[in-house]
């Protein structure tokens, strides 16, 4: 009754050295992919300098390079310019993309769905209404110093609203459709209640508000910056620790779990970072809604779903995408800074319809 | 020794809907192929998944000494691999890739990455896709996407390997193929393989042991030609059918006509 035991591969040849074409091009992509990223990584120092030189006083590039090494050979307003207005903003630029990138990237996994966010799943939504609340009920915190009172406002709704995702996700039995739809409604129900607000505002307050809600590298501080880059530091290296975990979760649920992965584990932590990181950048810069949802796309054409490479591209890309964003929002209007929110899609949209169109012509 | 799996007063379900209730199986032993059959509905993905640890269960399920209802994720992973039936969508990752996350995500500590590629090469190179390591899964037909599930699965030698119809999407060749590479290794691993199939005569040819399963119960269990009977057939697939022997003495179902 036993079937014939013929090799299933008896058609093929053996080659003398197993798998020895495959292993070379193996190494070869992996090498390509490391590449792509440390090309990221150059494009983002590329775009740095760029948006450190850039700006109304029309310091010259070698000037501006020289003041970062040695900042006691500039003259007191060019140092003042470098030190204190422009390279504050464009670390946080650069600190911004890259935080909301990764935060878009982990998102994108673990709901299994492309087209989650921080943006789309209401962080942004409830940042703004934590902001409302500030701008327009005047409404502080104790002990918290004044200059802190907004930020400290917007990221705690932000961090709230990740924490309703997270507690959602926890009940037995919610699907990741689910998950997806409660952050959605998690957006209409913040955007209703920041209407709310704004309806009641006062006519200076709502300029604020909206002003705010457009999301803006003016209040980079070093302080904040200081703040974002820890966060940032501490998550990054629990975000890589997962990241084979987070790759086999690509190949579905139940496969992951037969992996020995405890998927609800890695959902809940990765949710956990991903609100750190969004509502620290959001509370900072205001709502900033394309680099989340974006970034992570342009790396996976890039670089294709190894998480080992998918999060770093994604979070460089992130930061590329904002650093040019913030050169735009000085340069679209000479002498006036716009609001880099506004900024972000304009420069990212046609950059990501480039990718894909390349795309298109190599299928 | 082979190892052997027995499933005693095992209850499993959905919030209260229970798909199995109280159902235990005779040890189940390594070296052979064990196909679950039955029609739609009777519970064969549910016990899958129950064996597999993805589901909650009352119960016992033991695999030689070891209680697995009990145990972590991660502690049955060590045991069993699950292959689902629902294969990813849109997922920018190469075979290759695909395969070795199986391997890294829960890795064994003595394993080196050197040494999980190389296992991971092997495997393709064993189930015939080598040549489609570093195509993106996305890429594949649905026949090459299953192979390159089942991968997965077996590049983690698990002691039981349990595949949720691996080869419904095969053309009949690829369905041969898997279905002798699958025997194959359940014989020189020892492994248990439990087998969910719709094709009855194709695990009639290639099973040691059937068991047919019939709303969430063992409704005929043994060797294929103790389980597949014409009596089996009408009281659960409610079909008119022959059993008979082909020239080579393989068991083929005839169906006339549903009853």
């Amino acid at each position: 009754m036993s079937p014939p035991s013929a090799p299933p591969d008896a058609g093929t040849a053996a080659p003398s050295v197993p798998h020895e074409g495959e292993r070379a091009a193996y190494a070869r992509l992996v090498r390509r992919r490391i590449l792509l990223v440390a090309t990221l990584g150059a494009l983002m120092v590329v775009a740095l300098l760029f948006d450190i030189a850039t700006g109304p006083s029309n310091l010259p590039l070698a000037d501006v390079v020289s003041g970062l090494f040695d900042p006691a050979g500039l003259d007191a307003p060019s140092r003042v310019i470098i030190w204190e207005v422009r390279l504050p903003y464009a670390l946080m630029a650069v600190l911004v993309g890259a935080a909301l990138a990764l935060a878009g990237a982990e998102m994108q996994t673990i709901l299994n769905n492309p087209l989650a966010s921080p943006f789309t799943l209401g962080v942004s939504s409830a940042a703004s209404f934590g902001a409302a609340l500030a701008l327009v009920l005047g409404v502080s915190l104790p002990v918290v110093p004044a200059e802190w009172n907004l930020p400290a406002f917007a990221f705690i709704f932000a961090l709230g609203s990740v924490l309703m995702l997270q507690a959602m996700a926890n009940l037995r039995g919610t699907g990741v459709e689910t998950l997806v739809l409660f952050g959605i409604a998690l957006v209409f129900t913040f955007n209703a209640l920041v209407a709310l607000v704004q309806y009641v505002a006062s006519q200076e307050a709502l300029q604020q508000l909206v002003f705010w809600s457009m999301g803006s590298l003016s209040r980079a501080t070093w302080g904040k910056l200081g703040v974002l880059a820890l966060v940032t530091a501490a998550v990054v290296p629990f975000s890589l620790a997962a990241s084979w975990r987070m790759t086999a979760l690509r190949l579905g649920e139940d496969r992951a779990r037969s992996f020995g992965i405890s998927v609800r584990r890695l959902r809940f932590f990765s949710l956990l970072r991903v609100s750190l990181l969004a509502a620290t950048s959001v509370a900072f810069v205001g709502t900033i809604g394309f680099i989340g949802l974006v970034a992570p796309h342009i790396a996976r054409m890039l670089v294709g779903e190894d998480h080992r490479f998918f999060l770093p591209a994604s979070l460089l890309a992130g930061a590329v995408i904002m650093s040019l964003a913030s050169v735009g929002s000085k340069l679209i209007v000479p002498g006036a800074l716009l609001p880099v929110g506004i900024v972000t899609a304009l420069i990212g949209v046609p950059f990501f319809m480039a990718l894909i169109f390349a795309r298109r012509e190599r299928l | 020794m082979a190892p052997r799996l027995a499933i005693e007063g095992l209850s499993v379900g959905y919030g209260r809907r229970r798909i199995i209730e109280d159902l235990t199986l005779p040890a189940i032993s390594g070296g052979g192929v064990t196909a679950l059959i039955g029609p739609n509905a009777a519970g064969k993905t549910t016990l899958l998944r129950a064996l597999a640890g993805l589901v909650p269960a009352r119960g016992s399920i033991r695999l030689d000494d070891t209680e697995l209802t009990g145990l972590s994720v991660a502690g049955h992973a060590r045991h069993v691999t699950y292959m689902p039936q629902a294969l990813p969508q849109r997922v920018a990752l190469t075979v290759f890739e695909a395969t070795l996350s199986a391997l890294m995500s829960a890795r064994d500590e003595t394993l080196s990455t050197a040494g999980a590629q190389a296992r991971a090469f092997a495997t393709l190179e064993r189930l015939g896709i080598a040549d489609l390591a570093l195509r993106g899964l996305d890429e594949l037909s649905g026949g090459q996407r299953q192979l390159a599930s089942l991968a997965q699965s077996i590049v983690r030698e698990p002691t039981v390997l349990l595949l949720d119809e691996p080869t419904s999407a095969l053309d009949i060749h690829h369905q041969m193929r898997v279905m002798q590479l699958v025997e194959e290794l359940a014989r020189e691993r020892s492994i248990i393989v439990i087998i969910v199939l719709h094709d009855i005569a194709q695990a009639a040819r290639y099973a040691r042991r059937i068991v047919v399963l019939e709303r969430g119960a063992v409704a005929a269990d043994g060797p294929p030609g103790a389980a597949i009977t014409p009596e089996t057939l009408a009281r659960v697939y409610r079909v008119e059918a022959r059993v008979e022997r082909c020239s080579q003495g393989f068991l083929q179902v005839i169906v006339d006509r549903a009853v």
